[in-house]
């Protein structure tokens, strides 16, 4: 079988990075190589526990909640890590979630 | 003591991608597909449920759950209850037949707690799916998935629980059949309209509106670890579980839908009738409350909803 291209993926404060296939959602490869990292919660892009921000590199994204990822903060990198898949390297930083914050 | 509610009788959904929805309520959890709308809303059953549907998915840009209807005896009482629900100061608007497919009229109110619910009457009867009404089999060989038999129960998350439960209990005809409490403070409270330890609940929270879970109801605890096997064969997202809760004493196992909306399937549990005692749990002994083996919360299931 055919191993999908793995890319390595940073957090930007602490230096934490994590490999990644380009067919697996950041938070799943998260969870299997380097749990803690990011918070868990659905893993559906429903709740907002994974909110984070890619500073660096291109990634795709499924369907998020527009109550936790607005249009705009989309446009700005911001992305549910359950929800994303990398396409290169990334470098990214965690966000508080909403639902922590309201 | 019963006002002619009978039973939790639909859910509507939101998803953000149909097909990914579909397979999880149908491939996964084993409902039945009965039928779609013009508006691209899915209809699905449990295998074991009279009338036509009680699920319906509905395509959105957030997940969450749009109502939950009850059915009751009939139009009169429907009717009825209508009134005192104004009377009570909900927000009352009624949905004419149709607008759900094989649905007749539905009365919509709004609770304290910032959900929506209806009340309906007549919605087209179709039976137990694969098997004959007369002289039937136990079960169809058929079914896919889990295999789960019927939508039984919500858990909601809002802010006033008192309201809410003097709506469904003055107006409606509930009992509050458990509760866990912090001092004075209600802080989970589970009603039922029937003899099962809970046909809907509540867990405070500051936030209206919030969905924590649809359940499903499997026959056995063997189903149960059955379906914690297909949620490691499929990948799916696990909450927690397989394992008991304190309330209620159901057998359980929590798990997500690709849209982050929390699924249970569960089995047995407590019953009620309407001259049994309050059950009562401490808020101090929450996580035993919750998860009566591991008797520690997650913090995932008091947080995350939608």
């Amino acid at each position: 079988m055919e191993q999908a291209t793995k890319f390595k993926v940073q957090d930007k404060a602490t230096g934490a990075f994590f490999n990644c296939a380009s067919n697996q959602s950041l938070l799943v490869a998260m969870e299997r190589t380097n749990p803690g990292l990011i918070k868990v919660g659905c893993r559906g892009g429903g709740c907002g526990l994974c909110k984070i921000r890619v500073v660096e590199g291109d990634y795709l994204t499924k369907a998020m909640s527009r109550k936790q990822v607005s249009v705009t903060e989309e446009a700005q990198g911001y992305a549910l890590a359950c929800r994303a898949y990398p396409r290169t390297n990334l470098m990214f930083e965690v966000v508080a979630s909403s639902q922590q914050t309201d | 003591m019963s006002k002619g509610v009978m039973r939790p009788g639909h859910i509507q959904i939101r998803v953000m991608d149909m097909d990914e929805a579909v397979c999880h309520y149908r491939d996964r959890m084993g409902l039945i597909e009965t039928d779609r709308d013009a508006s691209g809303r899915v209809y699905l059953k449990g295998w074991t449920e009279i009338d036509a549907y009680s699920v319906v998915l509905r395509q959105a840009d957030e997940p969450g759950m749009d109502f939950m209807g009850f059915k009751v005896v009939s139009t009169e009482v429907m009717n009825q209850l209508k009134q005192e629900l104004i009377e009570f100061g909900c927000q009352v608007e009624v949905i004419p037949a149709g607008e759900l497919n094989d649905c007749g009229e539905r009365v919509r109110f709004d609770s304290p707690t910032g959900h929506m619910f209806e009340l309906y009457a007549e919605k087209k009867q179709t039976g137990k799916w694969g098997i004959h009404p007369k002289n039937p089999d136990a079960w169809p060989e058929e079914l896919k998935g889990m295999r789960a038999q019927r939508f039984d129960h919500c858990l909601l998350y809002g802010d006033d629980l008192d309201g809410a439960l003097d709506l469904f209990c003055k107006v409606l005809g509930f009992q509050l059949s458990e509760e866990v409490v912090d001092g004075e403070l209600r802080v989970a409270q589970f009603i039922s309209c029937s003899m099962k330890a809970h046909d809907l609940a509540w867990v405070r929270h500051p936030e209206k509106g919030k969905l924590h879970h649809a359940s499903f109801y499997l026959e056995t605890w063997g189903d149960v670890l059955r379906a914690a096997d297909l949620i490691s064969m499929h990948d799916m997202s696990l909450d927690i579980g397989p394992t008991r809760h304190g309330l209620t004493h159901g057998q359980t196992i929590y798990f997500f839908d690709p849209s982050g909306n929390r699924s249970e399937v569960f089995c047995g549990g407590d019953y009620t009738y309407p001259d049994h005692p309050v059950v009562t749990w401490d808020a101090d002994q929450l996580g035993k409350a919750i998860f009566y083996h591991d008797r520690v919360l997650n913090e995932r299931f008091l947080s995350v909803v939608t």
